[in-house]
């Protein structure tokens, strides 16, 4: 089972809340069919129209529905920014937001379908909560409990992960502890497995966390000594400011790997371009070298 | 229904305006709201919060001078709130705020956001089986240049969504006009339409009232250049 299809089947269950409404704009729209013909008033479909899909949510959201709006994450973060901005922020009301296609997960289909800025894009904004699950069976408990809220959220699913579940792990949680005082490796979301490889023989405390926003910080504070290595997803750096903001009071140094800014204009899959972003556990593993003066 | 007339609403206006120059679009949509507010639309002060409501959505934001006189003729607001409009302190903006202005039902400013918001608004009345409240989305002819207008045209169009009627002033304002005519850019797409004199309030007030229950309906309020 994939993220995508614990996203469906858990938008189905969810969808027998009569609050519960699902936007698509033509992503998808084959796999709920069934929940389409079920719920003909609450699964919409708007076609190719991504400036649509999130107005109708901000609409939808006004008349007091739950609006769960879904789309490949370029057109649904990017193409669409100031729908989000303005269609729900500005009005005062929230939607669940659900994207597949994470960074380079299409990395076949070039630049139009790479989306590693999405979580940068959403941190613009206030008062969002973003999971980035790291296996598919952290999809369902993740959209029932943003969608039983009404405040804003953005899911985003992806084709890579790890071997295990952490549902539990909004707030930090230890996968290995190395002792008081180890450096401090954070990895959120799909990357943990490798994170954990490229450091397996080092002293080095291993957080995992699906909850970058809000970033659970007293954790943080909790775990870090003064080195602490950010593994994410997206764009590198995106939780830097978070990071750095919850550690201003001490002394330390800061690592953040993630997806480059340069576009490649390269192909393949996304075990390459884990490889070409030094995202893989060796290339993980040098970058926690240098940092570390190993 | 008790109604304004029109010469209090222009005192309420000149309250707004204090002393300031308002550009056209101030002028054209007055009547439009006159006749909304007076005689159309079942919306009041003590109704602002009740689910069956109509809707009304100001998408071209920026005519809010007459939009906030209305407000206060009809009680939304107090009177007093329209002589410090864009103050520090004031509620009122040169955009419409919905967190901040009673009986104001969306945030507007950016052109090209109200009709999406309407018809989100007309399918949640839909799912929740509220037959009777109608969306009402005021629109300018220009504004119709944001291509995210005709996603919402298309759409409510195609779905046949019964309870949904834009408003477009049409002052003749769009850089490279709409030939043929503003309505038929939604006839085509399967809305009921009516193009009729924006001053003429009868005559606005049969189209506003003219929609059929089974398509969405559009109203372009026609007013001539500068009005």
């Amino acid at each position: 089972m994939t993220m995508r299809d614990a996203f469906v089947t858990s938008a189905e269950e969810v969808l027998t809340d009569p609050r519960s409404v699902l936007v698509l704009a033509d992503i998808s729209a084959a796999a709920f069919a069934p929940a389409a013909a079920r719920h003909p008033d609450r699964v919409v479909n708007v076609g190719i129209r991504e400036q649509l899909m999130i107005g109708v949510a901000g609409g939808l959201a006004l008349t007091g529905q739950r609006p769960i709006v879904h789309s490949y994450a370029p057109f649904l973060v990017e193409r669409a920014y100031e729908q989000i901005k303005l269609d729900l922020d500005h009005q005062g009301v929230g939607a669940v937001l659900v994207s597949i296609g994470a960074s380079y997960d299409r990395a076949a289909a070039g630049r139009t379908h790479l989306a590693p800025a999405d979580v940068s894009l959403i941190d613009t904004l206030d008062g969002w909560t973003v999971h980035v699950p790291g296996h598919p069976d952290e999809v369902r408990p993740l959209l029932r409990d943003v969608v039983c809220g009404t405040d804003p959220a953005y899911l985003r699913l992806s084709t890579g992960g790890n071997a295990s579940a952490y549902p539990e792990a909004g707030d930090l949680r230890v996968v290995r502890d190395a002792g008081p005082g180890a450096p401090l490796l954070v990895a959120v979301g799909p990357v943990l497995d490798a994170a954990l490889h490229a450091v397996a023989d080092l002293p080095v405390t291993v957080a995992y966390t699906h909850r970058p926003r809000p970033f659970d910080t007293a954790g943080l504070r909790a775990l870090a000594g003064g080195e602490v290595i950010l593994v994410e997803p997206y764009l590198a750096g995106t939780s830097t400011r978070v990071v750095s903001d919850a550690l201003a009071d001490r002394p330390h140094r800061l690592l953040a790997l993630g997806v480059g800014r340069t576009e490649l204009r390269r192909y393949g899959g996304p075990a390459d371009h884990d490889r070409w972003h030094g995202l893989d556990a060796a290339g993980l593993r040098r970058s926690v070298d240098a940092f570390l003066g190993a | 229904m008790t109604t304004t007339t029109a010469t209090e609403l222009a005192a309420l206006l000149e309250r707004v305006r204090a002393g300031r120059e308002f550009g056209p679009n101030v002028y054209s949509t007055l009547d439009v709201l006159h006749v909304l507010y007076d005689r159309v639309l079942r919306i009041t002060p003590a109704t602002v919060a009740d689910p069956d409501r109509d809707r009304f959505l100001l998408s071209k934001g920026h005519a809010v001078a007459g939009y906030y006189a209305l407000l206060a003729a009809r009680g939304f607001v107090p009177v007093e709130w329209l002589d410090d409009q864009g103050g520090p302190a004031s509620r009122l903006g040169d955009h419409p705020d919905r967190t901040l202005v009673p009986g104001v039902e969306i945030g507007s400013g950016s052109l090209g956001h109200g009709l999406g918001l309407g018809v989100g608004t007309a399918l949640g009345l839909r799912a929740q089986g509220r037959s009777d409240p109608r969306v009402y989305v005021l629109l300018g002819d220009a504004e119709l240049d944001e291509g995210a207008n005709h996603e919402a045209i298309a759409y409510a169009g195609a779905t046949g969504l019964a309870n949904l009627t834009a408003i477009v002033v049409d002052n003749r304002s769009a850089t490279h006009g709409w030939p043929g005519g503003a309505a038929s850019r939604f006839t085509v797409n399967g809305w009921t339409a009516a193009t009729v004199d924006g001053h003429d309030h009868d005559a606005l007030h049969a189209a506003l009232t003219g929609h059929d229950h089974h398509r969405p309906h559009v109203v372009v309020a026609a007013v001539t250049d500068g009005e």
